[in-house]
């Protein structure tokens, strides 16, 4: 995984609250075995308007979504944030994500952002009124800034430290496996075991 | 000190516990299917690691699987790679697959329950966020992305933070035409899709207890349509005897002291949740979604609201939005919505008493000529039950088609879809956008409305006819 400290780049502003997972990532482009080339499938629907905001010329390049409430929400397909990532998001801010794509996103490196709706609002307006202007996510010192604004946000310490450092997760849990062992052998026997099939 | 049930199963997964970081869980079962584990499989290879516990894993082929013709190869080539790919990597890593074909086969949370390795006091996970039907049993259970897929394929564990818990006490008697599919709609509706975000439901009260398992898994299906990782059900009497003698269901000694363990997982009574909802069941009526998310839904008898009277701005601009979507104006009768096709099936309501009390009202009579009606049993296993009482029989007669097993039209990931701007009414338990094929407009309904509404041609109740 890429580490993540800071981005600067152009954001996009996508006014649309309870932004499910199928529409991030209709389930019918779900059937590439990769983790690449989702891009594509990005709001696919949506894409067919040509007023959608992510087809308008000034927002061409946009790195930083900026969304409405409830972002995320629906399944648990990983493929949304690969989707986001694949099209050239860094990060997501949004005054609430759902539990699942938050989860997938920070295990994949797409930072999300939880700000204060009227945070999000101003900071629609200050890029619809210059889309160029550059939004600086700064994960380090935990604060989005632009113009002269900065808003601090919060994210807890152990994931913020992962994502700095770029960790990998299962390495990470490797490192303690004596601890899985361990607690294997006090398991109860009457847990149900896949194998043999039984039927 | 006084726990919730949550709070137990969680207690007693904890492998390690360290202050700044998250609790690593262990994982008791690991459903697998095509969709969320390729890049997962691919992750290990690159890493040259194993899966740890094959025999805490078992995979089956669901999301992408024909529901006709499944004799013949998978048409479409990209998803027959995937379902190939499933198969590849079960036969590389040493991981139980239930394939197309197979009397096993069937949506991953349908087989779970029946082959009875769904038990209480157990964490499931599933790369799929309806693994909250497992919950019924009492089961931590919750949706997982592919990264996590990874993790408990190579570890057993998963890193992570305590969930909040909220009650949902739901107390009363569900008048007759009312189900459990009704309950969790209206729950929806009170709490919205992002109300239980950040906790695990534990549902309780007398009009829970009453319910079967299998109408205790729709409830629990659809938490994560509120927003919740994970919904749950405190195990009793009528848990026990459904596991009571599936295949994988602890025997002699082992039941013994299973039960023994199951009955003590409940919420203790001064245990206290972060928040605590109340709903009085005999006020349900028949629910049905209008909009385009699972939480803009009404009863049967309601009109189709007017977004201008909604306060909200922002729940006022969604609801603009989804009238044009679903193509509906404010103030319509509910009841006068022509639809064109009915979905039974999923893992919401695609099992035996689903599609027994469907069944009920179809008997003897026959569709309306305007609609297409889709039977697909939640499983193969489902399917020869239904054939063996001759529902089977009863859905080809009243004018159905009588599919086989998989997710189907839930999500239109196989050839199942609705046309553009076609109108479903659906028993599964998503009614976003395109969620049912590309333009498909969806309203989610339990299995009785769906009968009746197939019969009428309008969304209805067994009450209307």
């Amino acid at each position: 995984m890429d580490k993540f400290v800071t981005h600067v780049g152009t954001a996009l502003p996508l006014r649309r609250s309870n932004v499910d997972t199928d529409q991030i990532i209709p389930a019918v482009y779900l059937k590439r075995v990769t983790k690449n080339g989702f891009e594509d499938g990005l709001f696919a629907a949506w894409r067919n308007d040509p007023e959608f905001v992510l087809n308008k010329p000034q927002y061409a390049g946009a790195t930083v979504l900026v969304a409405g409430v409830d972002f995320g929400t629906g399944s648990s397909r990983e493929h949304a944030v690969w989707a986001l990532q694949n099209y050239g998001f860094k990060a997501v801010l949004s005054s609430r994500f759902a539990d699942i794509f938050r989860g997938n996103s920070q295990k994949a490196g797409l930072l999300t952002v939880v700000l204060p709706q009227e945070s999000i609002e101003a900071i629609w307006s200050a890029i619809e009124a210059d889309p160029k202007l550059s939004v600086t996510v700064d994960l380090e010192a935990k604060n989005v800034r632009y113009s002269d604004v900065v808003v601090p946000f919060e994210i807890d310490d152990y994931t913020r430290w992962r994502l700095m450092e770029g960790l990998d997760d299962i390495g990470l849990t490797l490192k303690n496996i004596d601890e899985v062992t361990a607690f294997e052998g006090k398991r109860a026997s009457f847990k149900p075991k896949t194998l043999p099939a039984l039927s | 000190m006084a726990a919730t049930l949550a709070q137990k199963i969680w207690a007693d997964h904890i492998v390690r516990e360290h202050t700044g970081e998250p609790d690593l869980i262990y994982i008791d079962l690991h459903l697998i299917h095509e969709v969320t584990s390729p890049q997962a499989f691919d992750g290990l290879r690159l890493s040259n690691r194993k899966v740890r516990r094959p025999d805490l894993t078992i995979a089956t082929e669901d999301h992408n699987v024909p529901t006709l013709n499944i004799d013949r190869p998978i048409a479409d080539p990209v998803s027959k790679l995937q379902v190939d790919t499933l198969r590849k990597n079960c036969a590389e890593f040493g991981v139980r697959l239930h394939s197309l074909g197979d009397v096993e086969q069937g949506i991953v949370h349908v087989v779970g329950p029946q082959l009875g390795i769904t038990q209480p006091g157990m964490t499931i996970v599933c790369g799929d966020s309806h693994t909250s039907t497992h919950g019924a049993f009492g089961a931590l259970a919750f949706g997982i992305g592919t990264s996590e897929v990874e993790h408990v394929l190579a570890t057993q564990t998963l890193p992570l933070v305590r969930p909040k818990t909220m009650a949902i006490n739901v107390e009363g008697t569900l008048k007759p035409g009312v189900t459990s599919k009704d309950i969790i709609l209206a729950i929806i509706a009170k709490i919205g899709t992002g109300g239980g975000q950040g906790y695990v439901l534990e549902y309780r009260g007398s009009a829970i207890r009453a319910l079967s398992m299998e109408s205790r898994m729709t409830v629990c299906n659809m938490s994560i349509e509120a927003g919740a990782r994970a919904g749950l059900i405190a195990p009793d009497e009528t848990t026990f005897a459904y596991l009571k003698d599936k295949p994988h269901a602890p025997k002699g000694a082992d039941w013994d002291a299973a039960l023994a363990y199951w009955k003590t997982l409940k919420s203790d009574d001064d245990a206290k949740f972060d928040v605590e909802i109340n709903l009085n069941a005999d006020d349900l009526a028949p629910f049905v979604t209008w909009g385009t998310n699972p939480g803009q839904g009404l009863p049967l008898s309601a009109n189709v609201p007017n977004p201008a009277e909604i306060t909200d701005p922002e729940e006022r601009g969604a609801a603009e939005r989804a009238l044009t979507y679903m193509g509906l104006t404010a103030g319509t009768p509910l009841k006068n919505i022509k639809v064109d096709t009915i979905f039974l099936g999923s893992c919401t309501n695609g099992r035996i008493e689903d599609l027994r009390s469907a069944a009920d009202i179809l008997k003897g009579k026959h569709i309306s000529k305007e609609v297409r009606m889709l039977v697909v049993p939640g499983s193969a296993r489902v399917r020869l039950q239904a054939e063996s009482e001759g529902l089977d029989k009863v859905f080809i007669d009243a004018g159905a088609e009588w599919r086989t097993a998989g997710c189907s039209m839930c999500l239109g990931m196989n050839p199942d879809q609705l046309a553009p701007e076609e109108r479903s009414a659906s028993t599964s338990n998503r009614n976003f956008e395109g969620r049912q094929g590309k333009g498909g407009r969806t309203h989610l309904v339990s299995p009785l409305v769906a009968a009746a509404t197939a019969i009428r041609g309008t969304l209805s109740s067994p009450a209307d006819l």
